[in-house]
């Protein structure tokens, strides 16, 4: 991309942060970030050829991706960060779409599926060159989940990601998240301990549950953070107890009663929050009153953040909202009014608002957005499908999953029976991140349309 | 087929597809140590609903989370259908 575009920063960069705040610790599995040591090294042979750049952040282990945030913020124009399980196919999409000039990582083999550049992140060294590079505004992008099989690439600031993030009261709090930092929630949650010079407990791909509750145990973690599927995987293990957190959080999913209920009475001393959130929508708000749902009184605010629900969805106004859709200009991220169009849909219950699921479109697994387009055209390159609907089906453990239904082409050959099934399974599994990938296929001799021409989509 | 012998084929089945390697299934069996992650056992409670036609996750009032294999296969065993 050019550098050109790329604006002055107002605002302090996030090393700045750090350096003001230098007793954060990020936790690796083996090794240990040091705060004060940010700044004086780094993990780059050349710092100057990242300047002003679009930099995929292409790290295998969160540890080096933590200390490339750290380092890139201000320095490049364009930071690019992608999720472990993006197929190459995935990564080629989002490298041409932001305009990546540079990968970074430290996984030498990696397949990102596009011919750029890669710099391999070393152990850190001494800076020695004392050249000084603008302080630039860096946009920070976010992939998620579009209806065209392509990512959408969303854009934030600095500013917007730590709108909602407040001075860390004493004693600093010690954190750890069940998310990947790479993704928005566990993003809020590394930033929050570089801003507060928490520390903060990585998990490592190589470390089981087990492991990472007794590490965060032995560093005393007081806060922790993590979907309401993430939360039901620790609570069905025998890990639960190892920790004694002050300060429990829920976000990325609905957290029904059933979770706020079960993680009340596992840790009666910790308040249990839980946050709305999302990639587009920023930080919205959190409820701590151990119920679910939020405060109906939230929807007349005219504070920092903005909640207004149009049509049964949320829509959000604040600061913390990201910027733009990156590299699509068709799409429009905020309304005239400034307004983002959550796709949650509330409902109204006198006091008291409920999270009634997605509008008919976006299936959440996990915590993971999957719009049922994606899936149904990888379905659909199978030559024996006529048609494909993708949809979502409630689940205790994961909040939804993915299902399809399949239309083919002609009669099935006898004796094929199951073969279609076992082939659209394995394109899926190939081609899709395993989130996606339908749990189970239906066959319907047709598939409706509505006279709109779209398929008939069921709604939340 | 008993809801025990049920619920193993399940977890075999859900292990094959997501190329899994699982524990031997004891009862004693701690459900993070078998082998399958969140998603595996999203999907196994999912077939087991179809099979069982019951879900005691979503059924019952009071939910209650299994942390061994013996304890999951209970829940099942005592869940109304």
């Amino acid at each position: 991309m050019d550098s050109m575009n790329a604006a002055r920063a107002e605002m302090p960069c996030l090393r700045e942060f750090v350096a003001r705040r230098p007793g954060l610790r990020l936790r690796g599995l083996n090794a240990t970030l040091h705060g004060q040591d940010i700044g004086a090294s780094t993990i780059f042979a050349s710092r100057r050829e990242l300047a002003g750049k679009s930099v995929l952040i292409g790290a295998q282990s969160q540890f080096v991706g933590a200390r490339a945030l750290i380092e890139l913020d201000g320095l490049a124009a364009r930071l690019v960060i992608c999720p472990l399980d993006f197929s190459p196919r995935r990564l080629a999409s989002v490298i041409a779409q932001a305009e990546v000039d540079i990968i970074v990582s430290d996984a030498a083999d990696k397949d990102f599926g596009a011919e750029r550049e890669v710099r391999l992140c070393r152990d850190p060294v001494p800076i020695d060159d004392e050249e000084r590079f603008p302080r630039l505004a860096s946009q920070w992008v976010l992939p998620t989940s579009g209806t065209t099989g392509e990512p959408k690439l969303v854009a934030h600031r600095l500013e917007g990601l730590l709108g909602a993030i407040r001075p860390a009261s004493e004693p600093i709090p010690v954190w750890a998240t069940f998310y990947d930092i790479r993704r928005y929630g566990g993003l809020q949650i590394f930033l929050r301990a570089c801003i507060a010079g928490a520390q903060l407990l990585l998990s490592d791909e190589e470390e089981s549950l087990g492991d990472h509750m007794t590490r965060c145990a032995n560093a005393g973690v007081s806060h922790i953070s993590g979907t309401p599927s993430h939360w039901r995987q620790l609570l069905m293990s025998p890990h639960a107890g190892l920790i004694d957190p002050k300060y429990v959080r829920l976000s990325g999913e609905i957290a029904d009663r059933a979770i706020l209920d079960a993680l009340r009475a596992t840790y009666p001393k910790a308040i249990i929050a839980h946050a709305y959130a999302s990639t587009e929508a920023g930080v919205g708000f959190e409820v701590a009153d151990g119920r679910e749902g939020f405060p109906t009184a939230l929807l007349a605010s005219n504070g920092e953040v903005e909640l207004r629900l149009r049509e049964g969805s949320l829509h959000v106004r604040s600061k913390r909202t990201a910027t733009s859709y990156i590299g699509r200009d068709d799409l429009k991220l905020l309304d005239e009014e400034g307004f983002v169009d959550t796709d949650d849909i509330v409902e109204q219950k006198g006091d008291r608002c409920f999270f009634k699921g997605r509008r008919a479109g976006v299936i959440n697994v996990g915590g993971l957005k999957v719009h049922p387009e994606e899936v149904e055209q990888v379905i659909n390159e199978h030559p024996n499908v006529r048609m494909s609907r993708v949809s979502a089906r409630r689940n205790p453990i994961m909040g939804d999953l993915i299902i399809a239904e399949v239309a083919r082409k002609g009669a099935a050959e006898p004796g094929e029976s199951g073969t279609l099934e076992a082939e659209i399974f394995d394109l899926c599994r190939a081609r899709l991140p395993r989130h996606m990938v339908p749990v189970t296929i239906r066959f319907l001799p047709a598939i409706d349309i509505l006279a709109s021409g779209k398929l008939a989509r069921r709604h939340a | 087929m008993s809801i025990r012998l049920t619920i193993l084929s399940q977890i075999e089945n859900v292990a094959t597809e997501q190329k899994k390697k699982i524990a031997p299934l004891r009862d004693d069996l701690t459900l993070t140590e078998s082998g399958l992650d969140s998603l595996c056992f999203a999907i196994l409670v999912a077939r087991l609903e179809d099979e069982l036609g019951a879900d005691p996750f979503t059924a019952s009032e009071e939910v209650y989370f299994p942390k061994t294999l013996g304890e999951f296969i209970g829940l099942y065993e005592r869940s109304p259908r």
